[in-house]
Formats: C-alpha cells, structure tokens, sequence
C-alpha cells in the first residue's frame, strides 16, 4: 500500500533532504513545524519530502502490524526511488531508523532518542492512566502481555516486535553527522508539548542549519 | 536553599515550561503552593509520563514506576521536594 508522502520543491542539482519525524505522539506535536520547515528549504532552494511511515500519521496500516525494520525497510525503499543524492534528518525516534537510507550524502539529527525511553515514557502514561481509573498495574504485567497481543500504550497498539525492537534500539553511528539540540537553533522542546505548538523561528533556524549542511556534505 | 536544590528546582521549572508550554514567566512565578495537577488541564496522564521520563534525563535520577502518582503532581512545592530528594540523595 502506498504511503502518503509530503513533498516541497527545490532545485533539481542540490541534494534533497529525506525528513525522518519523530515517533509516535511526538510525530504529531513537531509535524506543523516540520512542515513550516520545509517551506523555509524550499524557498533556499533545497527540496524536501516527508514520508508517512507504516502505521504512523495518515497510514492506513495498523500500527500494531509494523515493526521497526518495517520503518527501516520503508525509508530505504523511499530512498531508492529518488534519482538524486539525499540528505537524511531525523528528529528524536526518527534516529533510531535514519541509517536504512545507507548511501545518503550524510546525516543531520536533533536531539535523538534512545527507543527504551520512548517505550518507557508510553508504558508510564499507560501506568498514569491506569492509576488515574482506579486501577493498578505494572511495567511488567504489561510488558508480559505483549506476548498474547498487542499492548494499547498511550493510545498506539504496539506488536511484541515492535516493543523488543523499540527496547534495543539507539541511534546507528552514521557519518558524516551533524548533531544539535534545541537550543543550538534558539528553540525548545516542542515535541515534549502536551498541546502541539508551533515554533517558526526554530522551523527557519533548523531550515538554514540542515540547508547549509547539505551544501557541505554535497562537496565533500 | 542550597545550590543544588535551586539547580534541581530550576530545571523543573524548565521542564514544565517546555511540557505544558507556558511562559518562562509564568513558570519563574510558581511557589510552594501552586496547584499542578488538576489546576492545569494540559498536565495529563501522558504529560505527566513525559514530565517524569524528561526529569530523569535532564537530572541523572531514576524513577520507580511505582512512584507514578498525582500526588507527586498536586502542588509545584511537592514535585520539587521529590525531585530534590531523588537528585541530592
């Protein structure tokens, strides 16, 4: 089934940038930005294109039916289809699976995440949410029921696969790599907002960042 | 208050603003009493999964899962006592 894919216009001899968004929840409280990003490096002339992942955003897959190679396999495959070099940018989880595009021109990532904490944050909102209707659970009675289906956490039905994978993962050793944190382009933490934001300033400093990093790794 | 437990009360303060997304003012105007839980509609149960996960992280703690409750949550004073007590002890 094919995925939606979000793409802004650039010029054809500057590599394009291949946008790996956060995970999950946090997916949702970056994408107005990203997407306001996107602008910014279209307007620089640096094309741009947002794949939704299997299972995430408009996707008509079920989440609990991926696993996170499914994610990896799917970003390749989205490479490959582009006829020109590639820049990889992932944000926080998006770090996790930014190596499957193994021939990019280089990589760029804010603020990545190991998976343990992403499934530790979602198996607490689960706790949270369980204290909060009277009832008492745990991390690993949860953890355990995964194996007779999938486990409902924070909204997202996870496969056991999914959550082994998520466990295990961290961010690949990619290279050539430029990493930043929020406050490295005069932003904060918008993918830890309850409410999703958006931050404009943050979009255009991370848009001139990944615009002139893209220029330095096409001539290397 | 001693130096660290002004760093550990700093940093909460930061992590709220960053979460709830409120403004740095508002945040530097908590005190001891400020009603959270229950006095802020966006601090539900996945902000207070995020808040306690991003603690953590910015402050070298580990927190059990058996420590999740509101009442860490019902004032800004309690959140910073049990963060103070996780990170100087």
């Amino acid at each position: 089934m094919a995925e939606h894919c979000l793409r802004f216009p650039g010029s054809n001899d500057q590599p394009a940038v291949l946008i790996v968004p956060p995970l999950f929840d946090e997916a949702n409280r970056m994408r107005r930005t990203l997407v306001l990003m996107m602008r910014t490096l279209s307007a620089l002339g640096t094309s741009s294109l947002l794949p939704d992942l299997p299972g995430q955003n408009d996707s008509l897959v079920d989440t609990e039916a991926v696993s996170l190679n499914d994610w990896r396999c799917a970003l390749a495959a989205v490479a490959a289809q582009e006829n020109r070099p590639i820049l990889v940018a992932s944000w926080r989880g998006g770090a996790l699976i930014d190596d499957a595009v193994s021939n990019a021109l280089g990589w760029w990532r804010m603020a990545p995440i190991a998976g343990a904490t992403i499934v530790k944050a979602m198996i607490r909102t689960r706790i949270a949410c369980d204290k909060e209707s009277g009832r008492q659970s745990g991390a690993e009675a949860i953890r355990a029921s995964a194996a007779e289906g999938p486990v409902e956490l924070a909204g997202n039905f996870l496969s056991a696969a999914m959550l082994d994978g998520l466990d295990a993962a961290t961010p690949s050793l990619v290279e050539p790599l430029r990493q930043l944190s929020p406050s490295d382009v005069g932003g904060s933490a918008l993918w830890l907002r309850a409410e999703p934001s958006e931050d404009a300033t943050m979009a255009e400093a991370m848009a001139a960042d990944i615009h002139s990093w893209a220029a330095i790794c096409a001539a290397r | 208050m001693s130096d660290g437990a002004a760093m550990v009360e700093a940093t909460v303060r930061a992590t709220l603003v960053d979460i709830l997304g409120i403004s740095a003012s508002r945040a530097a105007a908590f005190d001891e009493t400020t009603p959270l839980f229950g006095a802020l509609p966006e601090l539900d149960s996945m902000a207070v999964a995020t808040l306690l996960t991003e603690l953590e992280d910015r402050l070298g703690i580990a927190i059990d899962d058996d420590e999740i409750d509101v009442d860490l949550f019902e004032t800004f004073g309690a959140l910073v006592r049990f963060a103070v007590g996780k990170a100087l002890n």
